[in-house]
């Protein structure tokens, strides 16, 4: 497990409370899940992923992670429609491990509201959580 | 220290049964042939399965082989908390493979099956005298499938008053089948939170139910080898709002010829034949998950239902309030010859007393132990206690790596990671089959593991190394998985 | 006692490293209202040839072949075991060995229940299968929910034709949820009919035993494609698998999920426990399956080794998301019968199946040249259905007396079969046997 000062958190994303990046690229929003979250789960072996289409609320589960002794929700940081998922997953799953911010995305969506990923965190507004969390 | 029990030897490499074999050997001694061949349909034929053709030789030395890489309890000893790997007697294996008993037809008419009856008839009584309670069924095959028997028992009874209760209550410590037990039978599980003591409080209990509950399930003693003092009272609430209080007995090796099952609050509960009852794991089972019940479920119990009238045992299938069927026929009669034995060769002092030096030999680990492991309720126990990593965290050592080592020193390790209520859990149940020089040597080994911890660290990161193999990629297992050859 | 170690003195030092002054003491924390007041009243303990001897007498209180005659099967088959088999599975460190929970020294069952899994997916022509359930019955019910998990439907069509009990442990499974289940009837030639099917798209499951209750073969290759439409899976059960030896494989037939009773192959009937539940199906079905895996890996040393794999699936760590609450199966079983196979072999399981089909002919003809009508004319295995006429009870009490057991009443399952008889002859039936029962009925 890696220590706090050794998580990489880069500054072009925003950070949900449980651990999910949100990227804007435009007119939709990229999500994945951070550093911190991939090293806390371990080996990712499987990822089940949503259909394009679905939509979910802020707070609802997606999909899961499971390694191989556990599995892990994973929440929409965003309201929001399903209109791209990582396939890239089905037959990699470690690329969340090894690229949690670049080819390990997990899904893209439409935002409802565009402006929601300004009420999630920065990168070091989420740093001073995770270490009140500690 | 002493020498160190495991050491090393020569065993085999041995590939797999489709590598071995020639078209053409036969392992089997065909039976002959007193009749024609029949023509078979057009069509109809197969291609018959791609079986190796391997000779008798080659078979027994390939499985001869494979169980040379195997640990049993007879190898030594195996201190799983909850599983209560204790001795299997030799002799119930003989009683079970009696030709009566194994070649016994499940259809026979009654009169011509009489000893098989006897045999179910006498064990339902026993178990219904070990645990206090009213009636027993055999038909379940293993723990888990007792459990969804008690839950459908409970669903049947709430249904026959016209209630439709989608809740049951189950504890934080409580095992895995508990909350899948009850999602097969179509409830949804609400946690309830063990106190700073380990245990359930009634306050905690009646803050959650209510007339939307069936029951709570509740494991006595529990998996953190503690009594569940509060059970009367946690009892009572639920019966208050008119629910029934499931008993997970999988831990009663703690308390047979001590506690009364059926006089604590239980309406149902369910044993272990394969854990308290003696009767061997098989590497997974067979097992055997009685369920025993109040008269408020008899209605209900799966049939057909052993009777006995005068002289005659038969099977009655006439109980119109019954659940119904958990298995084809009348459960697993090969384990419950075993464990018929086993109560016969113990007696009522033989089952206390293995309670009770149980419960001395896990105290006595603990007591060993909680110097080098910290324990996180340090009070007297039940027939297993529970440690954690916590000591060792600096030295970045987990419970696994220290489980993993304990097998270069010739143990099983124990339970890891169970209950989830204790972070990096080690749980340690050695049973009463444990001789106090073993376990005296176990303790010596974990004591020895942990001073490892600060001298050679390594020593535990890259266990185990004399087994025949190291530790295995499970996260290749996982993403690519090969099940078949 | 010989399995309670403990000396006197031992239980005092004992006791003395725990701080406690006598046994009773390590029990103070139990409230006193939830203790026994007196000891259990249990026949007093037996020695070891006390307990021989009851066990022996008991156990001759049942009848069993050689002595008996037996033509029943019905879901319970004799069948010869090697002894080599017997010999094997007595290995202590098979038998006493726990669930391999920890791979690098649990090889041996982690190999061999791997080959197990491998071979039934050879037997059955299926690509993934499990390393057990508990029976045919609740292999069935399990097979049912996972078709419920994999359509997202609720209603499953199961044949009339399936084993009376399995269709019982189904209805007991299926009964809490809100699922719907269907019968499907029967044709005159002891086969399913499938035609009602056709007219339903929310069935998640349709279920056909082949061979089915009455010993007939169904004709899966004409019923796959109607189940197939309708959107269901489409699941096979048997309950004597060494038809497989013989006939085409429910993989061959477009099957999704096969699961059935693996008895016959290599273990004791036993009053019908424990058996073993064989459950396979596809691998893009396999993280809804239920039930234990083994998987092929490497250690870290690279040497190939076995490990209990998706384990994401089941109760440990999924809990109430779990496929099932499977925990202990049946796994000495699904290794007594890995055991059996590897001993028959590929050439051996063929003429054994042949030879169970060739005897239950022989005794179906000599039946029918006696005067007796065969009640379905579709194919069978080693069982079939004759009809020996409403008096035959008193017969069948007489032959009993001779020892001979005339096979299995269908009017309990079949009131309009009463009269009916289900017989079952396997290769352990010499002929001289079936001879004397065509001479007995006759006359």
């Amino acid at each position: 497990m890696k220590e706090i000062e050794e998580l990489f958190l880069p500054d072009n994303v925003r950070y949900a409370e449980s651990h999910e990046w949100t990227r804007d690229d435009g007119a939709n929003i990229t999500i994945g899940i951070n550093d911190y979250a991939q090293d806390q789960l371990g080996d990712i072996v499987f990822v089940e992923l949503p259909d394009v289409g679905d939509t979910f609320e802020k707070g609802e589960d997606f999909g899961t992670l499971e390694s191989v002794k556990s599995v892990s929700e994973i929440y929409m940081p965003v309201s929001g429609e399903i209109i791209a998922i990582n396939k890239a997953l089905e037959e990699t799953p470690e690329l969340v491990n090894e690229e949690p911010y670049n080819n390990g995305w997990i899904i893209e969506v439409k935002p409802n509201d565009p402006d929601e990923i300004n009420t999630l965190m920065d990168s070091s507004e989420y740093l001073k959580m995770l270490k009140g969390e500690e | 220290m002493k020498e160190l029990q495991a050491t090393s030897g020569l065993i085999f490499n041995e590939s797999l049964l489709w590598e071995k074999g020639k078209k053409g050997r036969r392992g089997f001694s065909m039976p002959r042939r007193d009749v024609v061949p029949f023509p078979l349909a057009e069509g109809l034929a197969g291609d018959g399965p791609d079986f190796p053709d391997l000779s008798e030789v080659d078979v027994v030395r390939h499985y001869t082989r494979l169980s040379q890489w195997n640990f049993g309890v007879d190898s030594g000893m195996y201190p799983l908390g909850s599983c209560t790997m204790k001795y299997n007697p030799k002799i119930n294996e003989r009683e079970a493979s009696l030709p009566g008993f194994a070649g016994a037809h499940p259809l026979l008419p009654p009169e011509l099956s009489q000893g098989a009856l006897e045999l179910m008839y006498l064990l339902e009584r026993y178990l219904a005298e070990i645990t206090g309670m009213d009636a027993v069924t055999l038909q379940p095959a293993a723990g888990a499938h007792g459990e969804l028997t008690g839950m459908l028992l409970i669903h049947a009874y709430h249904k026959s008053r016209g209630l439709h209760r989608s809740k049951i209550i189950v504890p934080d410590t409580a095992h895995g089948t508990n909350p899948a037990s009850a999602t097969l039978c179509g409830f949804n599980s609400v946690g309830v939170e063990s106190n700073e003591k380990g245990i359930i409080s009634t306050e905690a209990v009646a803050a959650i139910m209510d007339e939307d509950t069936a029951g709570i399930m509740i494991t006595n003693p529990n998996t953190l080898g503690l009594f569940e003092e509060n059970i009367r009272g946690i009892a009572e609430i639920v019966h208050s709002k008119g629910g029934l209080v499931y008993g997970d007995g999988a831990n009663m090796n703690a308390v047979m010829g001590i506690v009364q099952m059926g006089k604590i609050g239980f309406d149902v509960m369910h044993l272990n034949l394969h854990k308290t009852f003696s009767t061997p794991h098989g590497g997974g089972g067979p097992g055997s998950g009685p369920v025993c019940v109040k008269d408020i479920l008899k209605p209900f119990l799966p049939v057909p239902r052993i009777t006995k009238e005068g002289d005659e045992y038969r099977l009655f299938g006439d109980f119109p309030e019954s659940i119904g069927k958990v298995q084809a026929f009348y459960g697993n009669f090969g384990v419950m010859i075993k464990a018929c034995s086993y109560i016969l060769s113990m007696g009522s002092e033989g089952l206390r007393r293995a309670s009770q030096l149980a419960v001395l030999n896990a105290n006595y680990i603990k007591e060993n132990l909680k110097e080098s492991l910290y324990l996180p309720y340090d009070r007297p126990c039940m027939h297993e206690c529970v440690f954690s990593d916590k000591f060792q965290e600096g030295a970045k050592i987990t419970t696994l790596d220290m489980a993993k080592r304990l097998m270069d020193y010739g143990f099983h390790p124990p339970t890891i990671y169970f209950p989830l209520v204790v972070h990096g859990a080690m749980m340690i149940e050695p049973t009463e089959t444990e001789s106090k020089e073993d376990i005296d040597r176990f303790i010596e080994a974990l004591k020895a593991i942990v001073a490892e911890t600060g001298k050679d660290p390594d020593l535990l990161k890259k266990a185990p190394t004399r087994p025949k193999l190291r530790r295995l990629d499970e996260t290749a297992a996982a993403r690519k998985p090969h099940l078949a050859g | 006692m010989r399995y309670l170690p403990h000396t006197e003195e031992d239980v005092s030092s004992m006791l003395h490293a725990v701080g406690a002054e006598n046994i009773d003491d390590l029990f103070s924390m139990i409230p006193g209202n939830c203790k026994m007041a007196n000891s259990l009243n249990l026949p007093e303990a037996l020695t070891e040839w006390e307990l021989n001897t009851l066990m022996d007498s008991i156990s001759k209180k049942i009848a069993v072949s050689p002595a008996y005659k037996i033509f029943m099967g019905a879901g319970s088959y004799n069948h010869y075991i090697p002894e080599s088999v017997s010999y094997l599975l007595g290995r202590s460190e098979f038998s006493t060995a726990y669930t391999p929970y920890q791979p690098e020294i649990s090889q041996g069952t982690l190999q061999a229940i791997y080959e197990y899994q491998t071979l039934v997916t050879r037997l059955l022509g299926m690509e993934v299968a499990n390393a057990s359930m508990y029976d045919g019955a609740s292999a069935l019910a399990e097979a049912l929910l996972m078709a419920t998990r994999v359509t997202k439907r609720k209603k499953v069509a199961l044949s009339e034709l399936i084993h009376p009990y399995y269709r019982d442990v189904v209805r007991t499974y299926l009964e809490p949820g809100d699922y719907e289940i269907v019968e499907l009837p029967r044709l005159e030639n002891g086969r399913t009919d499938i035609s009602g099917v056709a007219g339903m798209n929310d069935l998640a499951a349709v279920a056909i035993q082949s061979p089915n209750f009455f010993g007939c073969m169904e004709d899966l290759q004409a019923i796959e494609g109607t189940i197939h439409e309708s959107g269901a899976l489409f699941v096979l059960s048997f309950t004597e698998p060494l038809a497989y030896g013989l006939f085409k494989n429910p993989g061959s037939q477009k099957a999704d999920i096969v699961c059935g009773e693996g008895q016959s192959l290599g273990i004791p009937q036993s009053f019908g426990g424990p058996g073993l539940g064989m459950f396979a199906c596809r691998m893009k079905h396999v993280r809804d399956m239920p039930g234990r895996l083994v998987g092929k890996t490497t250690d870290m040393d690279g040497r190939p080794g076995f490990v209990l794999t998706l384990a994401t699936r089941e109760q440990h760590i999924r809990r109430e998301k779990a496929k099932s609450n499977i925990c202990t199966n049946n796994s000495l079983c699904a290794l007594a019968s890995a055991m059996y196979m590897a001993s028959v072999g590929g050439t051996g399981i063929r003429e054994l199946a042949c030879l169970n089909y060739d005897k239950a002919e022989y005794l179906k003809r000599g039946l029918r040249e006696a005067g007796f009508k065969i009640t379905f004319d579709s194919p069978t295995f080693n069982e079939f259905v004759v009809e020996f006429g409403e008096d035959f009870k008193y017969t069948y009490k007489k032959l009993v007396e001779q020892l001979i057991i005339a096979g299995t009443p269908l009017a309990t399952w079949y009131p309009d079969l009463s009269g009916h008889y289900l017989l079952c002859v396997t290769e352990t039936m010499g002929r001289e046997d079936m001879d004397t029962l065509i001479k007995e009925v006759r006359s």
